[in-house]
């Protein structure tokens, strides 16, 4: 098993990705610069968060055009891992890889704290650990977090269940005040239909340590390995 | 030959910039204004090969696959001399 962890100028959670692979995880994982187009030895890529191409245009808007992305769609396409986290998950969004758009933050700031996310389908490669409804305490840093897309895509999402994590309050209870940045029906993360592909603006490989805060990170990236494990088989 | 792109959010997307601008302009003393949307303008300038309508056709290509998110935004392409 083999991760990789998508590096491109402007990345900054890289190494936090890399650091929860190699040492909570404890699997082999190499950082991938951008201008590489063989992705062959890996099992799963993280696309890490941050300011790709200092976010200019739009957020995640340039990166989509790196070398990279060509592989990371055939990636994808194999039914191979793909996990977008903030950063990547707006480059998910703009590469066509997930439906829809993360816009400005309805309340304009950069936000940065912990967050609870509610798990909506425990039967995705990245929650299989969890269960429905389970309550994640994660931290998100973003000022373009804000899910948006079309009443069509949004019918879509909910009926293929696609939608796998929401904002909450910490007893799970979707609402309004839990919504951090506006986002359609609170919406933290969406998969695609054949669920290899996971995209959350919530960071979980900040919440891998009991120092930090929460280590309820940790079950995403254990669903993930178990589903890699059993991808092998 | 220059291309002008004029990329809009479209109508259903909330534009809270947008906002904020409009509140902004309503401290300077204007109470008038009923609504302010953010948009953004490129200038894409073409050298002498290139002919109107391969100007317009390049220009509406690059705004659809690189200047506007199509999720959200709409673009409108127009070519000066």
């Amino acid at each position: 098993m083999k991760f990789g962890v998508i590096v491109f100028p402007g990345s900054n959670c890289d190494h936090d990705a890399y650091h929860v692979i190699s040492k909570h995880v404890g699997q082999p994982v190499d950082f991938i610069w951008h201008k590489e187009t063989d992705l062959s030895a890996y099992d799963a890529v993280i696309i890490p968060g941050g300011f790709s191409y200092g976010d200019y245009l739009r957020a995640g808007a340039l990166a989509r055009f790196s070398p990279v992305m060509k592989a990371v769609k055939d990636f994808a396409a194999q039914g191979k891992f793909v996990f977008g986290i903030c950063n990547g998950f707006q480059i998910l969004c703009e590469a066509g890889l997930l439906p829809g758009a993360l816009i400005r933050n309805a309340g304009l700031h950069f936000i940065s704290k912990h967050v609870t996310i509610r798990t909506e389908n425990e039967y995705t490669p990245y929650t299989n650990e969890l269960k429905e409804g389970s309550v994640l305490s994660i931290p998100v840093a973003h000022a373009e977090g804000n899910y948006t897309c079309d009443d069509d895509t949004f019918q879509a999402l909910e009926e293929n269940n696609q939608i796998v994590f929401r904002y909450c309050d910490e007893t799970g209870e979707v609402t309004d005040e839990s919504n951090p940045n506006g986002a359609r029906s609170n919406i933290a993360g969406i998969c695609n239909l054949d669920r290899n592909v996971l995209g959350m603006m919530p960071h979980p490989e900040r919440a891998c340590e009991e120092l930090l805060g929460s280590n309820d990170g940790r079950n995403i990236f254990r669903s993930l390995t178990a589903s890699i494990a059993a991808a092998s088989n | 030959m220059k291309a002008k792109v004029f990329v809009t959010l479209k109508p259903s997307v909330l534009d809270p910039q947008g906002k904020a601008i409009h509140h902004s302009a309503e401290q300077l003393g204007f109470q008038q204004i009923t609504d302010v949307r953010q948009g953004k303008y490129f200038e894409l300038a073409l050298d002498e090969s290139v002919n109107e309508t391969e100007a317009r056709a390049a220009a509406e290509r690059i705004a659809a696959d690189v200047l506007a998110n199509p999720v959200i935004e709409d673009y409108r392409v127009e070519i000066v001399q």
